[in-house]
């Protein structure tokens, strides 16, 4: 336990290296902007088809969806279950843990810095134009500030935590490549991606299924922090959503810690 | 320094034979061999040692080293090394040694090798003077100056391989696993490679443990040479022991010999 700040400077150093990295994949984050842009008109110019026929009937504000939406795009890269990095999958597979084990690193907190990082760097890179944007647009489209500023710093606690609850869950995706040797889990993400309110936020669900997916981890890492934005939730549902996050948070650390102890004792190094 | 006894690994390897009319009965009904890499393996090595470790292709000689340096539990058998067991206190441990794998890169693949040489100083936490020392000391030896800007897939095999090898020793580790470290490389490369390891291990007392299938390289690096064939120890003596097996044949010849004798 000595050392425990001095510790983090590697994972530090990490993280900032990961992030530099990211940075350098500014075509990619050009097309992410534009495909995220068509995607967020098309969303909202469907749900306006639908609010103008029947308005009442919806769960949610037309403005709290917009913003939603707006948000959801422009951090898509932070959020989205699917935007796992396969970096500590590949190392798995073709046998290079063995250069990471020889490192005097936690693996587990490493990649989980790294797949921070990525994130965030991705992120950072898409974010602004995005935001901007949606702030310059006309009222029923554009985005708004949240209400009051306690709004926003729950906002920024809870994307933190989903940002943590959505990386820990990354890791047990990676841990299970131990014991797959394979790299993607496509139909586990999409399932992932539908839950976490990626294609239609949680409010819409039918109510059995609203009522259960509200409390997987999978609304931990993207519904919440964009409800708080919006609006949608507030006051105590606000401190009991983020309660939920760190519960998740805590649950998939300890559970991934637990997983990657119990592989790193029967790795065997792929390819001699 | 190290010390291991009768450490023992077995791994488990899926069978089948080849065709869809396998595939498709293993699908249901998987078959397993149990491959005993390692059985009862022993030996001592003390500070500043340089030992080969040599044996056919699949002896066991990559499982040891990977078990030395924490990277495999072996199955039984104790194994201390500067106090430690590897797998136990890995990160501790770890921190004390350098590993070289010649058949991976533990460069970072996009970037000037200076770069990952900086992220390697601060994963080891290495304090800046000795970093600094270290640094300026390997580049002169193995003559980096030219290629330590260059990204580390434009290099050469064998450019490339004397970085991996400062790499591993920026941290100033007391102990050095090379696993196959001449693997591919060309003549002037391999007297480069191993000049700088006798001058590594003369000046820093460096322990070095190395395996390779080049018998020049043994006989120009190790003062003693471990030899292992199917999982066990069958020679643990000096380069001249085996020498004297061999009257007027050649080293390669040696081995091979001896290796049809122990049966392996």
């Amino acid at each position: 336990m000595k050392n425990i700040s001095y510790n983090y400077i590697s994972y530090a150093t990490l993280f900032k290296i990961r992030f530099i990295a990211g940075l350098q994949y500014r075509a990619a984050a050009w097309a992410g902007i534009a495909t995220q842009f068509a995607w967020g008109f098309m969303e909202i110019l469907a749900f306006a088809a639908f609010y103008r026929a029947s308005p009442d009937v919806f769960p949610m504000e037309f403005s709290h969806l917009v913003s939603y939406i707006w948000i959801q795009q422009a951090f898509l890269a932070l959020f989205a279950p699917w935007g796992s990095d396969v970096n500590a999958a590949e190392t798995i597979i073709n046998g290079n843990i063995a250069y990471e084990m020889s490192r005097p690193l936690s693996i587990y907190n490493r990649w989980f810095f790294e797949k921070a990082a990525i994130r965030v760097s991705r992120t950072a890179l898409r974010c602004l134009p995005i935001l901007i944007v949606a702030f310059i647009l006309p009222e029923p489209f554009g985005m708004t500030l949240p209400s009051d500023p306690f709004v926003f710093l729950s906002f920024i606690l809870s994307a933190v935590l989903g940002l943590c609850v959505v990386t820990s869950y990354s890791m047990l995706d990676s841990i299970s490549v131990f014991y797959t040797m394979n790299r993607y889990n496509a139909i586990l993400v999409i399932f992932a991606d539908f839950l976490a309110g990626g294609y239609i936020p949680l409010p819409f669900f039918p109510e059995p299924l609203r009522k259960i997916a509200e409390l997987l981890p999978f609304a931990a890492m993207q519904n919440t922090p964009l409800r708080i934005y919006s609006g949608n939730i507030s006051g105590n549902d606000t401190v009991y959503a983020i309660c939920l996050q760190l519960f998740w948070f805590i649950i998939m650390l300890v559970t991934g810690k637990i997983l990657m102890r119990n592989s790193l004792k029967r790795v065997l190094i792929q390819g001699g | 320094m190290i010390e291991l006894k009768n450490i023992t690994k077995t791994f488990r390897v899926a069978r089948r034979s080849a065709g869809i009319k396998e595939a498709f009965r293993s699908f249901f009904r998987r078959e397993y061999e149990y491959i005993r890499a390692l059985k009862n393996i022993s030996f001592k090595i003390g500070g500043g040692e340089m030992v080969g470790y040599i044996g056919p292709n699949g002896a066991g000689k990559s499982s040891t080293i990977k078990i030395m340096s924490g990277i495999l539990n072996p199955d039984s058998g104790e194994c201390i090394i500067n106090g430690r067991i590897p797998w136990k206190d890995r990160i501790n441990h770890v921190g004390e040694i350098g590993v070289v794998f010649g058949q991976r890169s533990q460069l970072w693949w996009d970037v000037p090798v200076a770069d990952s040489f900086e992220l390697l100083k601060d994963i080891y936490r290495t304090p800046k003077d000795t970093y600094k020392n270290n640094l300026e000391e390997l580049s002169e030896i193995l003559d980096l100056s030219q290629i330590i800007r260059t990204p580390a897939r434009q290099l050469s095999l064998g450019q490339r391989m004397r970085c991996e090898l400062a790499a591993s020793l920026l941290h100033s580790p007391k102990i050095l696993f090379l696993d196959e470290p001449t693997i591919g490389l060309d003549a002037v490369s391999k007297l480069a490679v191993r000049n700088f390891i006798r001058k590594i291990n003369r000046e820093k007392n460096t322990t070095v443990i190395l395996t390779t299938h080049d018998m020049q390289d043994i006989e120009a690096i190790a003062d003693r040479i471990l030899l292992i064939g199917k999982g066990e120890i069958l020679l643990d003596g000096s380069f001249s022991d085996l020498k004297h097996r061999s009257k007027n044949k050649n080293i390669d010849e040696t081995i091979a010999e001896m290796y049809r004798e122990f049966k392996i």
